[in-house]
């Protein structure tokens, strides 16, 4: 077991907590960068979509997970990155200018959703961002002048330094470089006053404001932080798809943003990460053992959303954690071997909280 | 002595409820005032309207000569009003330390893409922060829960680390809700030593709402009694628990004519 002996406050400060982590995740990016030389072409297109499910993860754990916001209209946010790339690269203007155009227009789409939902929460702002998504989705229906409308418009190849991003490695590249700036900024605000700003709202209001902290400043900008996030990974999923369509920025994907939430870890970057890979890899796996599968079951309609919903509903219920509290756990009997205590991870039960200010 | 607060026939109605009835008072640069009353006499509305959380109705708070009757709630605490709750509000899902940081927040001006870059100027700001939250934790002795969640500590430790997150802000009032409720004898007889330290050692005026009365003759410069929204009686502590109204407001007594 490692025990950390810490000298000076920039210990506390740094991204990794001793040099093992820095060797891991090192590790993790140089294995990413070569996998391609490795893998064939359909794992590699299949990772890249995992990436960009990461980047909105990400986006969206800063806003379940951190600020205590839930948001149902997220894939809107990425319909939002994926016409406005698509849209202005068709315009020719070039990939790196669109990219950067597409995050901060949807961030401004975010604090524009954000501001007037500052006074919900909970259902109320669930129900919110839903009608939100939906008048979204009905905006890229018809107004087919830019965005083609039902028919959908191809989505051009895009270009970095005369480089073509077409095909699987390019977009894989893409995305991994996006979502290591995504997740180094989130890192980075975490650690900063807003990141605990955030987690201040999510935990009491009441007492965040009485610490200073401008409840509807915050709120929106964690909307915006999120929706330009989301905006991010919906550019390059435009490019993922080539084909841009209204019908496939649905509410069932901004579902799926939700379960990669809960499912990976409320309140944690690697949570994000690992729902990413449940939630795009669970529909391949179910397509490898679909024919296997007895009575049937493999051909019953509707199977894959149903075992989404199974999974989301047991997670809550046993473990509230998600994959990263499971990794933690088994990371936790590991080193404390054989010691491990029936009551660690536990927490105690929270004391009479008043909700008179509420 | 100058008045460091003051309060100026400040009301509140509920509906047809009168919860705070043209209270005024004046509290002196480092001194301990304390309000006491029996249940819903309208002494956390007092804070929650000096905190600015409630609109008064009436009336006009004064704070080191400058009006915040109507300043916004968030800009409280960087003009030196920290406050503590009744049924602490901590943030349960984090460490100590970073709670503490919280507290610090009134204090933070870095930009926004310098934090999203986590800039040189940032990790300054940052570093110094964290001193300022040990120098707090220091003065506490909180040195071994500094890592803890605060989901994980015991109700009498979560009470100091309300009181040093408030303390982080660096403030020049503090408002204690209740400092001693669910605490245990020693614990409260603890919690006297640290509001005698923050008057002596930081110099910080401290105004208390508390029912416990040896804590009130412990650390109490002055008394001010509640009853129904209204002041009864204000003085030493001494004078105001033997003044016959609050006698008759906590144990009733032989004057019940007008009930």
């Amino acid at each position: 077991m490692r025990y950390l002996f810490r000298t000076d406050y920039r210990q506390d400060l740094a991204l990794w907590r001793h040099g093992g982590d820095l060797f891991w995740y090192g590790l993790l990016v140089v294995v990413m960068l070569v996998l391609p030389l490795l893998l064939g072409e359909f794992y590699i297109g299949e990772l890249g979509g995992v990436f960009i499910f990461a980047i909105a993860g990400v986006a969206l754990m800063l806003l379940v997970g951190y600020t205590g916001l839930i948001s149902l209209g997220h894939a809107a946010f990425l319909g939002i990155g994926a016409y406005v790339n698509s849209v202005l690269l068709a315009q020719g203007v070039p990939f790196l200018v669109t990219l950067p155009a597409a995050g901060l227009f949807t961030a401004v789409c975010g604090a524009a959703i954000g501001l007037p939902t500052l006074r919900m929460s909970g259902l109320y702002l669930a129900i919110a961002t839903l009608a939100f998504g939906s008048i979204v989705g009905t905006v890229f229906q018809k107004w087919d002048a830019v965005t083609g409308g039902f028919d959908g418009f191809a989505v051009p190849t895009p270009y970095i330094f005369g480089i073509s991003l077409e095909g699987a490695n390019g977009i894989y590249y893409a995305s991994l470089a996006v979502l290591i700036l995504c997740v180094w900024m989130s890192a980075n605000l975490l650690r900063s006053p807003i990141g605990r700003a955030m987690v201040a709202i999510r935990d009491s209001e009441v007492s965040a404001q009485s610490m200073g902290i401008h409840l509807a400043w915050y709120k929106a900008l964690a909307f915006a932080i999120s929706a330009g996030m989301t905006g991010l990974a919906g550019a390059l999923f435009a490019h993922y798809v080539r084909f841009l369509a209204p019908d496939a920025f649905d509410v069932l994907l901004s579902v799926q943003f939700v379960t990669i939430v809960f499912v990976g870890g409320l309140g944690s970057i690697h949570g994000a990460i690992f729902g990413a890979l449940f939630v795009r890899l669970l529909p391949q796996f179910i397509a490898i053992v679909r024919d296997d599968l007895p009575f049937g079951i493999g051909r019953m309609p509707g199977l894959e959303p149903s075992l989404f919903g199974l999974v989301l509903v047991l997670v809550i219920l046993f473990q509230p954690g998600g994959i990263y509290g499971l990794w933690q756990k088994t990371k936790h009997w590991f080193t404390a071997f054989p010691f491990k205590r029936q009551t660690a991870g536990r927490r105690q039960k929270s004391y009479a909280k008043s909700e008179r200010l509420r | 002595m100058t008045a460091l607060f003051q309060a100026d026939n400040i009301s509140i109605r509920f509906g047809g409820i009168r919860a705070v009835d043209s209270v005024s008072f004046e509290v002196q640069k480092g001194e301990v005032f304390s309000i006491i009353g029996p249940n819903g006499a309208g002494k956390t509305t007092i804070f929650n309207l000096i905190s600015r959380i409630y609109n008064s109705t009436e009336g006009r708070l004064v704070f080191d000569g400058q009006d915040i009757t109507r300043t916004p709630p968030y800009r409280i605490a960087g003009l030196g009003i920290a406050r503590t709750f009744q049924n602490i509000e901590l943030f349960a899902n984090a460490t100590l330390l970073q709670n503490l940081l919280i507290g610090r927040h009134c204090h933070s001006d870095v930009g926004f893409l310098s934090q999203l870059a986590f800039l040189p100027s940032t990790r300054r700001a940052e570093l110094h922060h964290r001193e300022k939250a040990e120098e707090v934790i220091a003065f506490l002795g909180l040195q071994r829960y500094r890592d803890s969640l605060i989901a994980n500590l015991p109700y009498g430790v979560r009470k100091v680390v309300e009181l040093g997150r408030a303390l982080c802000t660096e403030p020049r009032l503090l408002l204690l809700d209740e400092p001693s409720s669910g605490l245990n004898v020693e614990e409260t007889e603890g919690m006297g030593f640290w509001i005698e330290d923050i008057k002596r050692d930081l110099g910080v005026t401290v105004i208390m709402v508390e029912h416990d009365m040896s804590l009130v003759s412990q650390v109490s410069d002055r008394v001010m009694a509640l009853n129904y929204g209204k002041v009864l009686a204000m003085g030493t502590s001494q004078e105001v628990q033997t003044h016959p109204e609050v006698v008759r407001a906590y144990i009733g007594g032989e004057v019940e004519a007008e009930a």
